[in-house]
């Protein structure tokens, strides 16, 4: 198996050796990194490559570990038995198979997301710890043992709201996705606008990289908002020159931050190095 | 095999385990990464290390190991022609010439180390330092037959800069022994489960009483779902000398919001006065009155001072004696009135407690406190949690 760049994604080198091994090894990957960086994407994009089904289970604070494997749906039960419905003598009627479950039971090998892992109350991963790793769960209402057919390719994502526990680290590959240098963002802003006019291209980047670097930044806008923001510059035909000699913010601003303190930081800056090119 | 290289990690302060070795080696076996060393270093930090703030240690670990096998072992075990030979192909007899400029490929790369610790800046230009477009040996779209690239985008196989050696990832390295996980499951402990708001969980037992008693018919029951009921209300110390404590007290908020659905708080300076403030950024133009935090919220919140105590006596003791403004009454009467409303309440320092008894201020604050002060530490923190939980240590010291 070989993943890599595809026609509207960018992977990085070492992301694709980590793809690879835990697809070789069957072991999740957990990946981290700042928002916007592509985390869900890749799943997305992995399973697009491979050409099998993505299942996502999308994490909430509310969600329980049990939900993923399957829920017991005793309200309809007890209503089935009221009507005198068949169905109600065989509990299994009653068992909805989670994300797990599907991802178990899918007839070819295929993409599970985890997506947010960290959102989920603190004990979560800990519920999750022998079902990925044995990849099987007991079924207790009907004692059925699920098991995987084929080990699927299991995608953690997680925003470093809370730590993981230990044990549950170290069942996962781990890769931290880093921001990506200014060439690979290039490149990505080619795969999303490939008309973009080379020296607004470069322009861009440079403002976009000069606010990241910015001290004392709320919230640092990553490749997810830079594509918005050129997309609106290219929307509205902001040349260049527009772009260069905009004095205060930059045209747009809105796409890129997205925290009324940091453009009031961008503005306070813009003014004092205009006060000083006087 | 690896094993030396193990031991290196651990020696580095990695936590790594043995599963993760064997996961290595066993990534090894299956050739998902052949005889290229990038793409070990890639591999193995992928298997063996689960966090981003540890990636400088595995960094450091790695020049630390290899720096050794590359002298010993890969000299011995690789025959100079196929290096010799790899590097010819790629240069013209005249770069050839000019390869004996610096010595050789070894020699390169020790001199690239060494320039690495000598240079503290980003460098443009020049023949010697590291950076772009010069004609030194190390940097990126400059011109050296032999030189380094750095950050130039080429091919993968022949890009000589060892990642290791970047260390990037230096920023993120925390000696974590007070990590946000840590803490909350420390402060996890003062979780007390209650059935509070809305109804949406079948209570099967209730239900099945429930229709029994309608002869069979259908009666639902439902019942809210377990919350932690908890109540806490965190003041905080800002400013001044709480400044080194900074982190700690970030960590210490994030764990704690994130674990309490019930929790305020406030910040003061040095000692609480009359009034708190929410926010610090509009703290002269939006305050609170303490005494109001004393009708707002019941006796039954947990209330919990972080602070490091260290300040003058008379801040504590005397009327006036606020470094900020003046206050008609010490700081030591809204101690006094906030212990005896709250029926617990305990202090985190985050000084070592080494430190307390060279500061007279925190003497008198744990006095005040009833020797309910505690270090910020992990111990620390579950000592204080024993207290509030206690029913006992209700007592407020008599004024």
């Amino acid at each position: 198996m070989q993943f890599s760049s595809t026609s509207n994604y960018i992977v990085a080198d070492e992301l694709a050796l980590a793809v690879q091994a835990a697809v070789t090894l069957e072991k999740p990957l957990l990946l981290k990194g700042e928002p916007g960086t592509g985390k869900t994407k890749l799943a997305e994009e992995l399973a697009a490559s491979l050409e099998v089904p993505l299942l996502r289970w999308q994490i909430k604070s509310t969600s329980k570990a049990q939900q993923g494997l399957y829920e017991y749906d005793a309200v309809s039960r007890l209503r089935d038995s009221q009507l005198g419905s068949d169905k109600v003598h065989d509990i299994a009627n009653y068992i909805k198979p989670g994300k797990l479950w599907q991802a178990f039971t899918a007839s070819e090998r295929p993409v599970l997301l985890i997506d947010e892992i960290d959102k989920a109350d603190i004990e979560f991963p800990n519920d999750l710890l022998h079902e990925l790793d044995q990849m099987a769960f007991h079924v207790y209402e009907t004692g059925e043992q699920i098991s995987a057919k084929h080990r699927p390719i299991v995608v953690i994502t997680s925003n470093n709201e809370k730590e993981l526990p230990d044990a549950f680290l170290r069942r996962c590959f781990f890769h931290y996705i880093n921001f990506p240098d200014a060439e690979t963002l290039a490149k990505i802003v080619d795969v999303h606008h490939p008309t973009i006019q080379r020296d607004l291209l470069e322009t861009a980047l440079e403002v976009f990289f000069d606010v990241r670097k910015l001290p004392n930044i709320k919230k640092k806008p990553s490749t997810s908002e830079l594509i918005d923001w050129l997309k609106l510059l290219l929307v509205e035909d902001i040349g260049v020159k527009d772009l260069k000699e905009s004095n205060g913010l930059m045209p747009m601003f809105g796409a890129l931050l997205k925290n009324e303190q940091d453009v009031q930081l961008v503005e306070k800056l813009a003014f004092m190095s205009r006060r000083r090119e006087r | 095999m690896l094993i030396e290289f193990f031991f290196c990690l651990r020696k580095h302060g990695l936590k790594t385990s043995i599963t993760e070795l064997l996961d290595l080696l066993n990534a090894l076996e299956q050739q998902v990464v052949f005889a290229d060393i990038e793409a070990f270093y890639y591999l193995a930090r992928l298997t063996l290390v689960k966090d981003e703030s540890q990636f400088d240690r595995f960094d450091r670990a790695f020049a630390d190991y290899f720096e050794g096998v590359e002298q010993v072992d890969l000299a011995e075990a690789i025959p100079e022609d196929w290096l010799r030979r790899s590097m010819q192909r790629q240069l013209t007899e005249e770069d050839k010439a000019k390869l004996q400029a610096l010595g050789g490929l070894d020699e390169l790369l020790k001199t690239f180390q060494e320039r690495m610790k000598e240079q503290q800046e980003r460098h443009q230009g020049g023949n010697k330092w590291i950076g772009t477009g010069g004609t030194s040996p190390f940097g990126a779209y400059g011109y050296n037959p032999e030189g380094i690239r750095i950050g130039q985008d080429g091919s993968n196989a022949r890009r000589a800069v060892k990642v290791w050696d970047k260390r990037e990832f230096r920023d993120l390295d925390t000696d974590g022994e007070l990590n946000n996980r840590t803490m909350q499951l420390a402060l996890r402990k003062l979780r007390k489960f209650a059935r509070s708001g809305s109804a949406d969980e079948l209570d099967l037992d209730e239900t099945i009483r429930a229709t029994s008693k309608k002869a069979g018919l259908l009666d639902l029951k439902w019942r809210p779902e377990r919350h932690n009921a908890v109540k806490v209300l965190l003041l905080f110390d800002v400013g001044g000398s709480m400044d080194d404590f900074i982190y700690e007290c970030q960590q210490l908020f994030a764990a704690a919001r994130s674990e309490f659905k019930h929790l305020e708080f406030f910040y003061f300076h040095n000692c609480v006065y009359e009034e708190v403030w929410q926010s610090n950024e509009r703290r002269f133009s939006e305050k609170t009155p303490t005494r109001e935090l004393i009708n707002r919220y019941g006796r039954d919140y947990k209330l919990i001072f972080v602070g490091d105590a260290t300040m003058g006596p008379y801040e504590i003791a005397y009327p006036g004696g606020s470094v900020e403004h003046w206050n008609e009454e010490p700081g030591a009467v809204w101690m006094r009135r906030l212990l005896n409303h709250f029926d617990s309440a305990v202090w985190l320092n985050p000084q070592p407690r080494e430190h307390w008894r060279w500061h007279h201020s925190i003497d008198m604050m744990h006095e005040l406190m009833s020797a309910r002060m505690y270090p910020m530490s992990l111990d620390g923190i579950s000592d204080a949690i024993t207290t509030l939980l206690r029913k006992s240590a209700t007592t407020a010291p008599v004024s």
